[in-house]
């Protein structure tokens, strides 16, 4: 029997995996194993699947995902830090037949962009938030983040994060939850939390995140968010296998993942 | 010929933007200019004319909507009052960074902080030499009247499209409020989606398949990038100041003493040049219209032709003073003058301290 070669298996008729077209050449810089470039991946696939790449426009964060610009072959304006969904509305006011998402981390949305986040939320801006939940502030190194667990460590909260002293005095406030407030405004129309750290996972976070722009270019009005909740391997200072199983074993009780909202209607749980 | 009206300086403001064909107004209620926004809601320009009205939660948001706007192309403006245009420097900075075009108008209330409510043109600085981060420059365009207020708003946008950058249009509480005539100019259509895409090529519309994604960014991580991109923005900036410096003058033609004023205060230091004229002092007012670029060559041919010395007036304690001072450069004698707090200077207080602080006796 003739031995068969890799080029044997290399055949446009074995193909089951590849690149999505809508992402460019340009190697990711984020680090192995992290969740950014699976969410980005995602988006790409499902951005082509629906065809409509001549049509949309991204606004990228300042955080990890700042240069998000460089690996999605559509057009993107890169925003200040929290101000993406304002950059997202301006163009969808503008442009309102144009495909409009945004792309946030945690640190970006639920603390220096909150008042952005809950805005936009409660115009019902028909647009497709994009939130990647890692807990932490990962592009300057690690510090807390308002979705940081009680007890975490992060470089500001070196002994973990403590809402209140001992004594009941402040400190570091409490885990934010994010996801559920905006799910309470009426300007939502669909909120649902995913997350990437398997397989399963990732199926069921495309065919939200295929939702969530599949609404927007049915309807007039109403966001479409889909938070990501993911890992910073690198600044939780795990290998990426021990963070995605720390994520399911502590994240996900806090986050839990499931749609809350779905055409303007909260889901009971 | 257009429409003859009496309106406010910030109702002719509002009214210019429908009338210009712009896109959109994203903006915050401050006094004194939230006629600005209520008049347009007023006018239903939606309607009209298909111009987004959008009341934002804050004038950090606004100013980030007009920044992406404007990268997908369109005509956006934004207006605002001090302590709200402090807020703006941030998109300002992107904005210039990015090289996106858009229009915003300060009508500038007294400082520092909340204030209050009263003209002042203590802005100047904010204005003119920046107030977001970096080295980077605004065009700003000072109105002394209703009627510049109308005229600035399609010079600016012709001027922001022109050089991809933020113009201002640096009025104040005076200019804003007060009611005067004004000739509105005719509706003009706003450009299509054919029209942009093929004026501003650069401009975020969605990427034609087989051709390069568009990227509108102020980030660059690569040092002899960034300086490039440095270098080339002041060269811009050079050839922005080598065309585009706008200025009045007035019974300068003979004059040996010079006002130097803009907007209200150039409005009162007129009547200044009347009283002294009467009283036979060759006296003339100079009126910068941009205030950045600033007309330098203009004090410096005055001091040539024989000016001997120039009063800044301004509702300040004294900021454009110092590009007076840069423009004489010790040639001839130059000071500040003006009142602050809310408190308006008259004509005469003008002439007496041009008698006393320049003239000498
Ligand atoms: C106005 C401003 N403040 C602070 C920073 C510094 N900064 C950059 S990214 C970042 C936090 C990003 O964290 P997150 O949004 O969670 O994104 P991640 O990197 O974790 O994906 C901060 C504080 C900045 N660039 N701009
Ligand atoms: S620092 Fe964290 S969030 Fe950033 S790329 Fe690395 S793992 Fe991902
Ligand atoms: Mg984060």
């Amino acid at each position: 029997m003739a031995e068969i070669t890799l080029q044997d298996i290399i055949q446009p008729e074995n193909l089951v995996y590849e690149k999505s077209k809508l992402l460019t050449e340009k190697p990711f810089h984020y680090c192995p194993g992290c969740g950014h470039g699976t969410v980005h991946r995602i988006i790409a696939e499902v951005l082509e699947e629906l065809g409509v790449d001549d049509r949309t426009i991204g606004v990228s964060p300042v955080g990890c995902a700042v240069m998000a610009y460089d690996y999605f072959d559509v057009d993107f304006v890169e925003a200040a830090h929290g101000r993406a969904p304002a950059c997202a509305t301006g163009i969808k006011r503008v442009w309102p037949d144009k495909v409009v998402f945004s792309y946030q981390g945690d640190g970006d949305l639920a603390a220096i962009g909150t008042c952005e986040t809950i805005h936009t939320c409660n115009r019902g801006e028909n647009i497709t938030m994009i939130f990647v939940n890692n807990g932490i502030y990962g592009m300057t190194g690690g510090q807390m983040a308002p979705t940081t667990l009680v007890g975490m460590k992060t470089a500001t909260t070196p002994y973990g994060r403590m809402p209140q002293w001992p004594d009941g005095t402040p400190n570091n406030g409490f885990p934010l939850q994010i996801t559920q407030l905006l799910a309470q405004l009426p300007g939502t129309r669909y909120v649902t939390r995913q997350a990437v750290f398997s397989a399963a996972a990732v199926r069921n976070c495309k065919k939200a995140i295929k939702k969530a722009f599949q609404n927007q270019i049915e309807n007039k009005n109403g966001v479409n968010f889909v938070e990501i909740v993911s890992n910073c391997n690198s600044n939780w200072k795990m290998s990426a296998v021990d963070a995605n199983k720390w994520l399911q074993d502590n994240m996900l009780p806090v986050y839990p993942l499931g749609d809350l909202k779905d055409n303007f209607e909260l889901i009971k749980k | 010929m257009g429409e003859l009206k009496l309106m406010k300086g910030n109702e002719a403001l509002a009214e210019a933007a429908i009338r210009c064909g712009a896109d959109a107004y994203f903006g915050y209620p401050i006094t004194p200019q939230s006629e600005v926004i209520e008049y347009l809601s007023e006018q239903n320009p939606y309607e009209r004319t298909g111009m987004v009205v959008l009341q934002a939660e804050s004038e950090l948001a606004a100013i980030n909507m007009v920044y992406a706007a404007g990268a997908a192309g369109k005509r956006v403006m934004t207006s605002s009052s001090s302590p709200g245009v402090c807020l703006k420097q941030e998109g300002l900075a992107y904005i210039a960074g990015a090289e996106v075009p858009c229009v915003f108008a300060d009508v500038v209330r007294g400082g520092p902080g909340l204030g209050t409510i009263q003209p002042s043109q203590a802005d100047y600085f904010q204005n003119t030499k920046g107030g977001g981060n970096g080295d980077y420059r605004n065009i700003v365009l000072a109105p002394a009247s209703v009627q510049e207020m109308a005229d600035f708003v399609p010079l600016g946008f012709e001027l922001a499209f022109k050089y991809r950058m933020a113009v201002c249009i640096l009025s104040d509480g005076a200019i804003g409020q007060m009611m005067e005539k004004v000739v509105l100019p005719e509706q003009k259509a706003r450009l299509t989606e054919e029209e942009i895409k093929a004026k501003y090529p650069w401009a975020l519309t969605g990427r034609k398949r087989g051709t390069q994604h568009r990227v509108i960014t102020s980030l660059d991580l690569d040092s002899a990038r960034m300086e490039e991109h440095n270098r080339h923005l002041q060269r811009k900036y050079d050839e922005v100041t080598k065309n585009e410096v706008r200025y009045e003058m007035i019974d300068c033609d003979d004059a040996e003493y010079v006002f130097v004023a803009y907007g209200s205060s150039a409005r009162i230091a007129q009547k200044s040049v009347q009283l002294g004229r009467a009283e036979g002092l060759k006296v003339g007012l100079l009126r910068p219209i941009t205030l950045w670029p600033y007309p330098t060559q203009a004090i410096r041919n005055l001091i040539d032709k024989g000016v001997k010395g120039f009063l800044s007036v301004e509702l300040s304690c004294g900021q454009m003073i110092e590009d007076v001072l840069l423009a004489c450069n010790g040639r001839a004698k130059a000071e500040h003058f003006g009142r602050v707090g809310g408190i308006i200077h008259t004509p005469e207080e003008v002439l007496e301290a041009m008698k006393k602080q320049i003239i000498g006796e």
